[in-house]
């Protein structure tokens, strides 16, 4: 598109910046909810080009950094047996489970494939007729669609040996439990425009009013979040709270119908468990009874595992926007990306991995003019 | 994993019963599944997700958009207090100087 390149433009988000300095006159404090939004922040140093009154803080919408370790032990359980090729995304190997990650697992022998899509985990099965074939379905409403049609076309094409380990988490229920911790500070919420593009805005009017918080649906270019904070700060400053779609590129307000319809096909609300935060009630998706025999944690019956979290990894204080990463005694010390004792360190779209990445190795972020178009 | 990026719809064809396309991440090529975006022709542009487009791109909305904070800056030339204006700047060159 002519026009993608424009949303990194410096002089327009000079403009946008600007009129943000021209808005605010108090301090106000936003949480960006999406991983990837983060990284546009910080690798772009657009928490430093704002006003001293605006703080952004990172939120938890990071799929690799939520999954509980429970599941990624699941996993690795599941990967080791030798019956299995066991599918997953590249960015869920390296997450630390209590002692091993699923490439350890694939060192001693298992069979671990990364895949880009799921259905590639699924074309994995046709060729395997006598292999059982796991893929590890995590993520946000971005990621759900996709592996709710993999899992349905699994069923409708009779790949018996294809299944699913579920750990799909959803965004209200978690902004729902950032705003009723005793400890919140967030005042204004800029939403992950992807899981819009899907989810459409149905679900926020009802959270922005029972809370007074602004939210403003958010794109993941500089100037998306520039003109996100903007409308924020606009709203905190006039005393407003309302749902605001600032990304209608790529956001309607019923977001996709037929992605919608195939989730609730597929999946089931649940409760789930957020890795670094706890439970929070009605905050997942797992397979429906209907879709039972794909269900790998059902297949497997790997329920009633123990877990053990590394003492020193503060993560879950950092999804919540409690402190920020540098504020971790084993931030950069014993916890680094190629150390890392928490999921927040792994991840490409964590928190701590964006910070350690463009401000613990010394570069300064990367001006607006020299950022590449994707 | 979660990133979704846009792409541009290059070939359409149906495969054991689904539509599949070609998609063109700026010089890297993926097949993409089609079937929620099922209207999508080639030379459209979509956000993709681990190979699956969610949502089309919609050219006029990013124009729109646009215009809005050019907008934004020529409206804030012309009404705004001159001296706010002058602060900021000076605020932001202060800024950029730390840096």
């Amino acid at each position: 598109m002519k026009y993608l390149d424009e949303f990194q433009n410096p002089e327009l988000a000079r403009r946008l910046l600007g009129e943000i300095r021209a808005t605010v006159t108090r301090p106000w404090a936003l949480m960006e909810v999406c991983g990837g939004q983060t990284h546009t922040i910080i690798r772009h140093g657009i928490d430093q080009l704002l006003p001293e009154e605006v703080e952004l803080i990172h939120g938890p919408g990071c799929p690799v950094c939520v999954t509980p370790l429970a599941v990624i032990d699941q996993a690795l359980e599941i990967a080791a047996r030798p019956e299995v090729i066991f599918c997953s995304f590249g960015d869920m190997l390296r997450v630390p489970g209590t002692d091993r990650d699923l490439f350890r697992v694939r060192g001693e022998g298992g069979d671990v494939r990364v895949v880009y899509s799921p259905l590639d985990a699924l074309k994995i099965a046709q060729q395997n007729p006598h292999r059982e074939v796991v893929f590890f379905g995590i993520g946000f409403e971005t990621t759900a669609p996709p592996n709710a049609m993999t899992v349905y076309q699994a069923r409708k094409l009779g790949i018996g040996n294809f299944s699913m380990l579920v750990s799909h988490v959803r965004v209200p229920p978690a902004i729902e439990a950032i705003m009723t911790s005793s400890s919140c500070r967030v005042q204004g919420f800029l939403a992950a425009g992807h899981v819009c593009s899907v989810m459409g805005t149905d679900e926020y009017p009802a959270l922005a009013d029972r809370f007074r918080v602004p939210i403003v649906v958010t794109g993941f270019e500089p100037l998306d979040i520039l003109e996100g904070i903007r409308r924020t700060v606009r709203q905190l400053e006039r005393g407003e709270h309302t749902v605001d779609n600032a990304y209608p590129r790529a956001v309607r307000p019923d977001g996709n119908p037929a992605a919608r319809a195939m989730l609730a096909d597929v999946f089931e609300v649940t409760d789930r468990s957020w890795r670094g935060i706890g439970t929070i009630p009605a905050s997942g998706w797992r397979l429906s009874d209907r879709y039972r025999d794909h269900d790998a944690e059902h297949r497997f019956s790997v329920g009633g595992i123990t877990t053990r979290e590394p003492a020193a990894c503060r993560s879950g204080e950092v999804l919540q926007g409690l402190i920020k990463p540098h504020e971790c005694e084993a931030f950069g010390t014993t916890c680094t990306p190629r150390t890392p004792l928490g999921a927040t360190m792994v991840s490409s779209e964590g928190a701590c991995a964006a910070y350690y990445l463009y401000r613990r190795l010394g570069s300064t972020p990367i001006p607006l003019e020299a950022t590449p178009v994707v | 994993m979660c990133l979704a990026v846009p792409g541009k719809v290059m070939e359409i064809e149906e495969r054991d019963g689904t539509r599949m396309a070609t998609v063109d991440f700026g010089g890297v090529v993926k097949e993409v599944c089609l079937e929620y975006v099922p209207d999508l022709v080639v030379g459209d542009y979509a956000i993709v997700h681990v190979g699956f487009a969610l949502q089309r791109l919609d050219e006029e909305s990013a124009r729109r958009t646009l215009e809005l904070f050019e907008e934004l800056g020529l409206l804030q030339e012309e009404f705004g207090d001159p001296w706010e204006a002058a602060a900021a700047e000076e605020a932001m060159q202060a800024q950029e100087a730390r840096k």
